[in-house]
């Protein structure tokens, strides 16, 4: 054990309460967004199959409108909407569908029916399944189905609705539109590049987004790691001289881009507890998610790939990669180089993603990131956990000021109820950090999982 | 086609940060040695041997502890050696070396082990042994030698070797063979029952007796802020601290500077800086909240202050740190943060939405 093979705590150490605007506590890990974020975005051959799973986000599962054999256009619908929360799927590929209702495993274990499709190997893949129309005339509500009708989801990794939340909830006015540009995950550059390379869909979408809530005004919010892409967005904001957008660098620091957290950094408001962004007047929109809103609205087209970040030190060409969604997961790893053993795989993040116990799945529009990592590299160690000395890391580095210590204590002995009493465990949205500084091991964010899992179950027994 | 081993699945988040327990408790070691470098250098062999035998007995305490409650050992997380070090360092440098074997059993048996070991001590070990051992025998723990005698290096204080359960020897006769005139007093007693004051260059230096380890004011800083710097230790408790002292001291001084010491002796001499750089950050007996740690900083520095002008004991930093230690559960309990999104009192959340509105 080297003196000095720690690092000294650099970025945010000395940094006092009113040099900069932030949310309070956080960590800084290693990013290790190097890997990517020179590398502009490539294309991904098709697969020549394409398993299009029909539960792709949060909500009731879309409802397949196909049948076996039929030929499919890329871009053409193969499932509606399941209904007001749920997003309706298109056809990655021009191909024939070779099944519905297939059951195929999902990153986190399950089973979800899912329609296959074999793609043309001839097709040239062209985009025709498409209906340009003139946002500017359209009304709002029109717009929201628009959103709705191209199956866009959050692409920050939550895949949710986009155009539940396009709209400002009964009795509430949303004033200010926040685009979310932190991507304060380590290792994923795949909103960065997109505000590089997108950016004028990316103001379009935001424009389109700011016509749907009625917001006065919109903020880029964006980490003062990216300088390039804020930078590039104010040249572009400057250009179109739109005076209601700003672009702000907020201090790196995660979970930056945690809606709450972003809002606390750029507003200085405070959602309440349990509450939602509009409650204080604002909406949260990732910005791929907006790039994609500003590219498909218009044209009038669907969703069918998206930006993938597929990094880690197992893969030999990182970068961000355009995948068509529901591309086998095993033909991505071979299209990047990975190694043929990998220790483990990664979907999204490193710090909220979660790591797969199969290859045997297909990416889907809630993928963010894939990393992956040698056996003899895994990204954490396995040491045993010891016992808590109270060095007060995690009270430190929860976002939420919530006492993970104390939390993980009462649920030892599975004293959940007063872990939500008394110590806010609702409030926690496993953003990981008190995990990540522990120095005695003990996975808090786990244990707090499993406690609002208990609690959840107990509620839906009860009621 | 070979067979693949299998994924390996962790829960999130997968990334860990480097720091470790064994390694916090390892750099605390690190940053104790030129301290203890520092002791030895002045009170010579004494001071090496009582260093070495309260950590040999801190260890072989609580290694027989966990053999006989069945455990793996606990020794490799390099907590224990703190406590040893810790505790030489608050003992006169001529403290019978049995005792202190003793005081290390204490401190380790009563104030760590019975408790269930690491992060269940309620108090911080090292001050349990001190006390215990202040109660046992409270003279040899009072008689202190002047540093940077002639033979330090090559003969003991006599009083080290004094036979277990017997009155320790006298090492007077031993010092005045060395030095002409001489004042055993710590600059604290020598305040406290003979109102002379000790320059405050020579309490930073270390140019006093004391015990073993408390001489240095600044070299303990320095130590301290190696660990700071490192991002192993808070700066919060140590300010908390030496500023609720300098607080508590500074109108006592300015009311009347002819009895009361001024606050900058109060910080830099006996115990105290040790306490606030070592003692009170000790991770397990601090409260766990942000203004907790606060709370609990200044009460420590305000209660060795009221000790020493007021209470019988010329050094009252050990009592108050194991007073402190105590309170902390009950800090805790009433500094509890609030909750994001919920205002500091409790209802200001609507307003907040309609002045954004």
């Amino acid at each position: 054990m080297s003196l000095f093979n720690q690092p000294f705590k650099q970025k945010g150490f000395l940094r006092l309460p009113w040099q900069s605007k932030s949310f309070a506590n956080g960590i800084h890990p290693e990013d290790h967004k190097e890997l990517t974020e020179q590398k502009p975005i490539r294309r991904m051959p098709f697969s020549n199959k394409i398993i299009v799973p029909l539960s792709q986000s949060i909500g009731a599962p879309a409802k397949a409108i196909v049948t076996k054999g039929q030929d499919v256009v890329r871009g053409e619908p193969i499932a509606e909407a399941g209904g007001f929360v749920s997003a309706p799927i298109h056809a990655p590929v021009t191909g024939t569908i070779a099944a519905v209702d297939e059951l195929v495993s999902m990153p986190n274990g399950s089973k979800t029916p899912a329609i296959l499709i074999d793609t043309w190997p001839s097709s040239d893949q062209a985009i025709r399944y498409l209906q340009p129309r003139d946002t500017k005339v359209m009304s709002a509500d029109d717009l929201v189905q628009a959103v709705q009708d191209a199956g866009v989801v959050g692409l920050g990794g939550a895949a949710f609705p986009t155009h539940v939340k396009m709209k400002a909830p009964k009795g509430k006015t949303i004033t200010t539109l926040v685009a979310n540009g932190c991507e304060c995950e380590p290792y994923l550059t795949c909103d960065h590049r997109t505000m590089l390379e997108y950016t004028d869909n990316l103001l379009k979408g935001l424009q389109l987004a700011m016509v749907t809530c009625g917001a006065e005004k919109a903020i880029i919010g964006i980490e003062d790691n990216k300088m390039d892409a804020v930078k590039k967005i104010q040249q572009a904001i400057d250009a179109q001289q739109l005076t209601n957008v700003t672009c702000e660098a907020v201090p790196t620091c995660y979970p930056q881009g945690a809606e709450k957290m972003l809002l606390k950094s750029l507003l200085g408001l405070e959602v309440p507890a349990g509450g939602i962004p509009a409650d204080i007047g604002c909406a949260v929109f990732n910005v791929g998610t907006l790039a994609q809103i500003g590219e498909l609205v218009p044209e009038g087209r669907g969703l069918i790939e998206r930006i993938v970040t597929v990094s880690g030190p197992g893969v030999s060409k990182p970068g961000n990669y355009i995948i068509p969604l529901g591309t086998p997961l095993p033909f991505v790893l071979k299209q990047v180089g990975a190694i043929e053993n990998p220790g483990m795989i990664i979907l999204g993040g490193p710090m909220m993603g979660m790591s797969i116990a199969t290859k045997e799945i297909a990416t889907t529009k809630g993928i963010t990131g894939i990393l992956v990592f040698p056996p003899e590299q895994l990204p954490s160690s396995s040491e045993p956990e010891m016992p808590c000395i109270g060095c007060r890391a995690c009270v430190e580095a929860c976002p939420m000021y919530l006492n993970p210590s104390m939390l993980g204590k009462l649920a030892d002995v599975s004293r959940h109820q007063e872990m939500m009493d008394e110590f806010h465990l609702m409030n926690c949205f496993e953003c990981g950090c008190c995990s990540n500084s522990c120095p005695a091991n003990i996975p808090l964010t786990q244990k707090i999982r499993v406690a609002k899992q208990s609690i959840r179950q107990k509620a839906q027994n009860a009621g | 086609m070979k067979k693949q081993t299998p994924l390996t699945i962790r829960t999130s988040p997968h990334l860990k940060k480097v720091l470790t327990v064994p390694q916090i408790m390892a750099n605390v070691v690190y940053a104790l040695l030129p301290i203890c470098a520092w002791s030895v250098w002045q009170f010579g062999l004494s001071a090496l041997a009582l260093i070495i035998v309260t950590t040999l007995s801190c260890m072989a305490t609580e290694q027989l502890f966990t053999n006989i409650s069945g455990k793996k050992s606990t020794l490799s997380d390099y907590s224990v050696v703190i406590t040893g070090i810790l505790l030489a360092l608050t003992l006169p440098p001529g403290f019978p070396l049995w005792m202190a074997a003793v005081a290390g059993f204490v401190a380790v048996a009563l104030g760590k082990m019975l408790f269930g070991g690491l992060g269940q001590n309620p108090f911080n070990p090292a001050l349990v042994g001190r006390a215990f051992v202040q109660a046992a025998f409270p003279v040899s723990i009072t008689t202190w030698t002047p540093g940077f005698l002639p033979e330090r290096f090559t003969s003991f204080i006599p009083s080290s070797l004094a036979m277990p359960f017997m009155s320790p020897a006298d090492s007077t006769a031993w010092i005045s063979n060395q030095v002409d005139a001489w004042s055993s007093a710590t600059p604290l007693s020598l305040f406290k029952f003979e109102q002379v004051s000790t320059s405050t260059s020579d309490l930073l230096l270390g140019m006093v007796s004391g015990s073993a380890g408390e001489t240095s004011a600044w070299l303990i800083l320095l130590c301290g802020g190696f660990l700071i710097m490192r991002g192993i230790m808070g700066w919060k408790i140590p300010f908390a601290v030496i500023f609720g002292a300098f607080a508590t001291a500074l109108p006592f001084w300015l009311i009347n500077p002819e009895i009361y010491p001024s606050p900058l002796f109060v910080i830099f001499s006996g115990g105290l800086m040790l306490a606030a750089m070592f003692m009170a950050t000790d991770m397990v007996g601090t409260p766990l909240t942000p203004r907790g740690i606060w709370i609990y900083g200044l009460f420590i520095g305000f209660l060795t202050v009221i000790i020493r002008l007021f209470g019988g004991l010329p050094e009252g930093a050990m009592y108050a740190v194991l007073v402190a230690n105590a309170l902390a559960p009950l800090i805790d309990s009433v500094t509890q943060p609030r909750a994001f999104g919920t205002c500091a009192r409790g209802t200001g959340l609507k307003k907040q939405a309609g002045e954004k509105a």
